[in-house]
């Protein structure tokens, strides 16, 4: 007789090959043929195009954008996911639908709104370049852009976490004689950290990669307004492609890395 | 003292976080295929300079899509030299800018283009499709690989060189052009942005059974991807390409580097710069080294756009504004 709460082994293993066979063709394969390609002329080459000047100042500038972005995000992400879980207000459907535009709207278009902004025949641009603060095609818009692009990833990841937890401790906190903050860092940080963790995580991912919008907003200076994504890019395009693979490995580790720490981080508190 | 000298720490961070804290520093906005060409010209021009001036100069280079470059520099981008693929582009950033005169293109010899380059065919190993000239481009089943002319400065030096073609071809009968040239892009399967990113679909992406190219474009990408991969295939005529350079003015004088610029301008057209275009396919404007080695470069006869389109104002107004013959032909 069958086991009503079981499959049979055929159904099982079935679903068990077919995963697995999908994952290793659309991801595994695909990552490996980076490696293969970085490595395809050497390890002296592979280490050569990290260390090039355009390559290290590629970094430099993809860790400012992460500097900034990811810190301004978390900390907008928090209270913006507070402020709609533990609060009724009129709009707030609205201001709901409101942080989820980045996501919505095309890389592309975000860039173009930044260069209708602060480009020099733009709104605020004329001003500002006048007054020796250039936006676009230097490192602020890039930043900029990034930080528009990654907004909802913290927010996001929070709201469904705390709207489900509702917020009858945060009472109980309240009751008991726990100011504001107190009841913040004590009672609503624990609950969320996970959330919060994997919410920054997305959003360091995607600040280190995004393209289209950084492409908008970066004139393509080599050596002062290339990210890393753009860097490679150029390097494909200039027949370097030994170097564009070794470059995008490189991308491929750091984000291996933080998935890996992640995990590490919920398993040791989970103990 | 403690406390100053921390503040001042974290100015000089925050400057050379937003400045990028270069010395002496040049940005040339040029097109796509340039990039290889610039990095020895550049590499050059240094040396050149440090001979005369006791500086060690940077000079950046960005590249894209001519039109895109342009669009760039008028939005903003600070390039204090640019070097674009047709003169139209710069056209339009001192129709829609202050940046520079109108008559930009008179401040340097030679229409301020020091090296020229021509339009060629660039085929698949042992050329399958028999591809000779121009109409056999418009055959069927010839898929045919070129930029979208409505961003990328060769991609118009295509069309109008396949224009140029059709008009010899029937007596310059524009209706019998146009038709000519509706039927090549219906062989056209993908439009790339930019003349660079139109190779790698021809070379990586494997796509398409002839590349429309840039003459130096096409010799750098049988040089990269070997012989016995690609060839290059002459039409009977083409278009003679002048990618033309100048100062920025408004940039220059902002960041105070007009001297450096206009002399980096100037060496273009030395002896040594001119030897540099030669090494990587560009037709020297020097005539005599151009006479020299001719042989280098593909027996193809040109035409000028001044003499069979009347100058790009006029070309770039029949032919690529917002329902001109592309918009009414590629829908």
């Amino acid at each position: 007789m069958n086991n009503p709460t079981t499959e049979p082994l055929w159904v099982k293993w079935g679903l068990l090959t077919l995963a697995l066979a999908f994952l290793f063709c659309f991801l595994f394969i695909p990552l490996i043929m980076i490696f293969i390609r970085a490595f395809s002329e050497g390890l002296g080459l592979y280490w050569a195009s990290l260390r090039d000047p355009e390559a290290l100042s590629a970094m430099k500038l993809t860790l400012y954008a992460i500097l900034v972005s990811v810190p301004l995000n978390t900390f907008f992400g928090i209270c913006a996911a507070w402020l709609i879980t533990k609060f009724q207000f009129r709009g707030k459907q609205l201001l709901l639908s409101l942080i989820d535009l980045p996501f919505t709207i095309s890389p592309v278009i975000s860039g173009l709104m930044f260069v209708l902004l602060f480009g020099s025949r733009g709104f605020f641009g004329p001003w500002l370049i006048d007054h020796g603060c250039s936006i676009v095609f230097h490192t602020p818009g890039i930043i900029l852009v990034t930080t528009f692009v990654t907004f909802p990833f913290v927010a996001r990841e929070l709201i469904p976490l705390m709207q489900s937890q509702g917020s009858d401790e945060e009472i109980a906190a309240m009751t008991l004689g726990a100011n504001g903050w107190q009841t913040f860092t004590r009672v609503t940080l624990p609950n969320i950290q996970w959330g919060l963790v994997y919410g920054i995580v997305l959003c360091t991912a995607r600040a280190a990669g995004e393209f289209g919008a950084v492409s908008v907003v970066s004139g393509h200076i080599q050596g002062l307004t290339n990210t890393l994504p753009l860097h490679i890019e150029i390097l494909y395009n200039e027949y370097n492609f030994t170097a564009a693979f070794a470059v995008s490995s490189l991308m491929v580790l750091a984000a291996l890395l933080t998935l890996i720490l992640k995990q590490y981080i919920e398993w040791k508190t989970e103990r | 003292m403690n406390i100053s000298f921390k503040a001042q720490l974290l100015i000089l961070f925050f400057s050379s976080v937003l400045q990028g804290a270069e010395p002496i520093y040049m940005l040339n906005a040029s097109y796509d295929p340039t990039r290889e060409l610039y990095q020895d010209m550049n590499t050059a021009f240094r040396t050149h300079w440090k001979s005369t001036h006791p500086q060690d100069i940077t000079i950046r280079q960005s590249h894209g899509g001519s039109g895109k470059q342009a669009r760039a520099v008028i939005d903003g981008l600070e390039a204090d030299v640019v070097t674009l693929g047709l003169a139209y582009d710069i056209d339009a950033i001192a129709a829609h800018s202050k940046l520079l005169p109108k008559n930009w293109q008179s401040r340097l010899p030679h229409h301020s283009t020091p090296y020229t380059s021509t339009i060629v065919f660039l085929v698949r190993k042992g050329n399958p499709k028999h591809i000779r000239d121009w109409d056999d481009l418009i055959k069927p089943g010839v898929s045919v690989i070129t930029p979208n002319p409505k961003t990328s400065g060769g991609a118009r030096w295509n069309y109008l060189a396949a224009w140029g073609y059709a008009l010899k071809k029937y007596n310059n009968d524009p209706v019998k052009a146009k038709a000519f040239v509706q039927k090549l892009f219906k062989n056209v399967p993908v439009l790339d942005s930019g003349a660079r990113g139109a190779t790698t679909t021809f070379l990586e992406r494997g796509i398409g059974d002839v590349l429309i190219a840039w003459e130096n474009e096409a010799y750098l990408a049988v040089e990269k991807s070997g012989k016995e991969r690609v060839a290059i295939v002459a039409p009977s005529v083409s278009i003679l390409a002048e990618p033309p350079v100048t100062v920025v003015d408004q940039i220059v004088d902002k960041h105070k580097t007009r001297q450096l610029a206009e002399a980096y301008v100037n060496f273009l057209y030395t002896q040594e710069a001119q030897k540099i275009a030669l090494k990587h396919h560009f037709r020297p404007t020097d005539a005599q080294m151009f006479s020299v080695h001719k042989k280098s470069f593909t027996a193809v006869d040109v035409f000028t756009i001044d003499d069979v389109f009347g100058g790009w104002a006029k070309a770039q107004k029949t032919h690529f504004s917002d329902g001109g013959t592309f918009d009414q032909i590629y829908q």
